[in-house]
């Protein structure tokens, strides 16, 4: 429980005569630059190095998703969140579809919920060694970790692309189910590969846990208290790492994955430190909830047979509903008022909201924590600006 | 600042690592990349670069680039499956498709289509198309070399540059094409069934027809035969 | 678990009489029903809803908006489980989802609505509770004008300062070129000219 009184804002840049200061310097860092992981700018007042304001500028990249959405058809909307977080399509799909059953009540084939798992934490696998790889870069090394990263994100992309015929932009989902089948020998290929994924996360752990430089440059920044953490509305592995164990695939577990048996890794001060570590942790969970899947997939169907493709209308209502994506709780809001086009179509972006602490995180701090503080959060400028 | 105490973390100072002698990361590190260095020379899982165009990596069968449209036999001006519905046109995410119904003099729709556009610059190959085609006209083909030099007019493809005839669908995609001729003969067949039963049925009919017409014409006659004239 | 929201309503009641706020009725599958809360209670239902142990929202996970130029569409997705009287005109509404992380439950659907979509299109912010909410409302304020009355930065986050239309609203009219250069020239310019009437 939070009491109000701990809830403050850093003031608006335009009522916060502290900032008129003459040797106060103003860096607009951004939109443009190197470390801050797409379009996304800064602007930073500074006190020789120490941050004294940080207000974040949005909208660069902004396309009005959802207003294109709700002049369209429900399915056609399907490719298009395939664009949001663009390292993770799979879980996009997902929380889209399952909003959509949600709202319009339709079952999912066994099978379907099986196959779903499995690409949504592959899709954890590679957003989160990506995320090491950037991270990385985002503190200085720039490329041998990053490109191992991206040799294992390869690999999982190219089962990617034999399943749903494209690396990234997989528009995979059905309302109902999948949009194909598990190609012949794709989940012996893909027990093969998580075989010698375990040795790449020693191989990268041993590479740089406990390096001296990132022990010294993530430790103790960018924390925050817990309670703070969940007023912000912050979730995913931003959250975890500060103690709050709160996933969605266990809190309120959604399609099957109350079958599995996984653990939920939390930090304990929430640092960047922690942030980076709880990642490797839920590589290692992720790895065994595949395991069980593929152990466990079931023959049968992988669309439900009455699953409508063409013409596809949702009852009037409305219905939230999320999953656990890899930035954090992914939701989709959709209100239906009988049609072939939702009436409002609102997705809950991890990524935008997990920025809603940034500059409290970041006051106080040098420039250049400011820069790991942001890598930290790990965000997606095309969810972040839908 | 309004900022409160829970904004600046404690200044403490980083734990030293277990590994107090200075530079041992950055020898752990080199042994890790100098290991990869040598493994790259002789592992295969490890010798990821193709050197494209020389060498190229097989295609997935499920991969998708722009779609085409298939035709059945040698001409592709007549054997078009495509009849000019506008699914595609009103499911397609990003409105890259434009068809317009071929129609004769009257003004009697033809079930082809006079144009059929696909504006590949604005295509996003997401394979929705293919998806709710009932006629199985529309495909994802494979082909990806397609680069041009101009940015607008060789971009849109009409319908003769999109049509390809059900043999390359075969070859690009044998298990689907495979899957659609066995269905398309199953329908063709209970559709020439359903035809001659209707013939059937229609002869018959007919032939009842006649025979209940000569009987109520022999029965006329017979009743007409007394002869009792209108007064 | 979907939270029992009439009886989340009787506590309300007994805490806070002064509190309006009535329950609506998810027509669709996914039962889903929700608290309609008039602007002036708001800020004081959303704190119990926070601070109450048996309840315990802590978490504010979405908030939106809205536009129902036709407020009969309104009535047919959330239907009034009393009998109240049907809202005039169309207006703006925002939509909140709580979810409490420590007892597991939610969506808490909220919403709240404006007077009308021209004049009166104030609502208090709840940035006060929820500090999840100064991004987006800052949101719902540029995509829909809503103005969220007592927000500590209210501007524009998403379009850019000088737009002047609210995207989002049923009524707004797209413009027909959507390469808008601020120094326009050769085919964008000729096109810019039709568009846009010439600076006086």
């Amino acid at each position: 429980m939070i009491p109000d009184s701990a809830i403050s804002f850093p003031p608006s840049p335009n009522a916060n005569p502290a900032l008129d200061d003459d040797q106060l310097l103003h860096v607009s860092l951004g939109p443009q630059h190197p470390s801050t992981h797409g379009v996304f700018r800064m602007n930073v007042v500074l006190d020789g190095e120490t941050v004294v304001s940080l207000k974040p500028v949005f909208g660069y990249l902004h396309r009005n998703h959802e207003k294109i959405a709700e002049g369209s058809t429900y399915l056609s909307s399907m490719p298009f969140t395939d664009r949001l977080d663009y390292i993770c399509p799979l879980t996009n799909n997902w929380a889209y579809a399952h909003a959509v059953e949600k709202l319009a009540g339709i079952e999912v084939p066994e099978r379907a919920e099986y196959i779903r798992v499995i690409t949504a934490e592959l899709t954890r696998l590679i957003n989160h060694t990506a995320f090491a790889g950037f991270f990385m870069g985002d503190m200085g090394a720039w490329g041998s970790a990053l490109m191992y990263a991206f040799r294992e994100r390869e690999l999982i992309l190219d089962l990617f692309e034999d399943l749903t015929g494209a690396r990234m932009m997989s528009n995979f989902m059905r309302f109902g189910g999948c949009r194909n089948d598990l190609p012949d020998g794709w989940a012996d290929r893909a027990k093969k590969y998580l075989a010698t994924f375990p040795a790449f996360l020693d191989e990268l752990e041993k590479f740089l846990i406990g390096n001296e430089i990132l022990l010294a440059r993530t430790q103790d920044i960018g924390a925050l208290p817990a309670a703070t953490l969940v007023n912000g509305g912050i979730t995913g592995p931003m959250l975890r790492a500060a103690g709050v164990a709160y996933d969605l695939r266990k809190a309120r577990p959604y399609g099957i994955y109350d079958r599995f048996k996984f653990r939920i890794p939390i930090g304990e001060k929430g640092d960047c430190y922690d942030r980076f570590m709880i990642r490797f942790l839920e590589m290692r969970e992720s790895l065994a909830i595949l395991n069980q899947a593929l152990d466990q997939l079931p023959a049968g169907e992988y669309i439900h047979p009455k699953a409508k493709i063409r013409g596809f209308k949702a009852p009037a209502g409305e219905a939230y509903a999320a999953i656990e994506g890899p930035k954090g709780e992914l939701g989709f809001h959709l209100i239906s008022d009988g049609t072939f086009t939702p009436y409002r179509y609102r997705i809950r972006p991890p990524s935008f909201i997990n920025l809603t602490l940034l500059e409290d995180m970041c006051l106080g701090l040098d420039l250049a924590d400011v820069v790991l503080i942001l890598g930290s959060v790990d965000i997606v400028l095309g969810e972040v600006d839908r | 600042m309004a900022a409160t105490e829970s904004t600046t973390p404690a200044a403490t100072p980083p734990p030293v690592s277990e590994w107090s002698l200075p530079g041992m990361g950055l020898i752990k590190g080199l042994v890790v990349t100098g290991a990869n260095m040598a493994q790259s020379f002789y592992r295969k899982d490890r010798m990821t670069t193709v050197q494209y165009p020389e060498e190229r990596v097989a295609i997935s069968p499920n991969f998708r680039n722009f779609p085409f449209l298939a035709y059945d036999g040698e001409d592709p001006a007549t054997g078009l499956r495509c009849t000019a519905c506008s699914i595609c046109e009103k499911e397609c995410p990003p409105q890259c498709i434009y068809i317009v119904m071929d129609r004769d003099e009257n003004g009697k729709a033809l079930k082809r289509p006079k144009v059929f556009d696909i504006d590949v610059s604005v295509c996003m190959n997401c394979g929705i198309c293919a998806e709710v085609c009932p006629f199985d006209s529309i495909y994802m083909d494979g082909e990806y070399e397609i680069a041009t030099g101009d940015r607008f007019g060789s971009l849109v493809f009409h319908k003769e540059r999109l049509a390809r005839s059900t043999d390359y669908h075969a070859k690009l995609r044998p298990a689907q094409a495979a899957e659609v001729a066995a269905r398309r003969k199953a329908d063709a067949e209970k559709k020439a069934a359903a035809a001659a039963a209707k013939e059937a049925k229609a002869k018959a009919e007919k032939e009842a027809k006649e025979k209940a017409a000569r009987e109520a014409a022999a029965a006329a006659a017979a009743g007409d035969a007394p002869g009792t004239p209108p007064p | 678990m979907t939270p029992d929201v009439s009886a989340i309503l009787t506590r309300l009641r007994e805490a806070l009489p002064d509190a309006m706020a009535a329950h609506r009725r998810n027509p669709g599958p996914s039962g889903q029903d929700s608290l309609l809360v008039a602007p002036e209670s708001l800020v004081a239902v959303c704190r119990f809803l926070r601070d109450d142990p048996a309840l315990a929202f802590d978490l504010l996970t979405n908030l939106t908006g809205v536009d129902w130029p036709d407020p009969a569409k309104a009535e047919a997705v959330a239907v009034p489980v009393e009998e109240t009287a049907a809202p005039a005109c169309g207006f703006l509404e925002t939509v909140y989802h709580l979810y409490s992380t420590t007892r597991r439950e939610g969506p808490l659907v909220l919403r709240c609505r404006t007077a009308d979509r021209a004049e009166n299109v104030a609502i208090p912010s709840v940035v006060a509770v929820y500090r999840s909410a100064e991004l987006q409302e800052r949101e719902v304020y540029d995509l829909f004008g809503i103005v969220f009355t007592g927000h500590p930065d209210l501007r524009r986050i998403l379009m850019w300062d000088e737009f002047t239309d609210h995207p989002m609203r049923k009524d707004y009219v797209a413009p027909d070129d959507y390469e808008y250069e601020p120094t326009p020239h050769d085919e964008v310019l000729e096109k810019a000219k039709r568009h846009y009437p010439a600076a006086p």
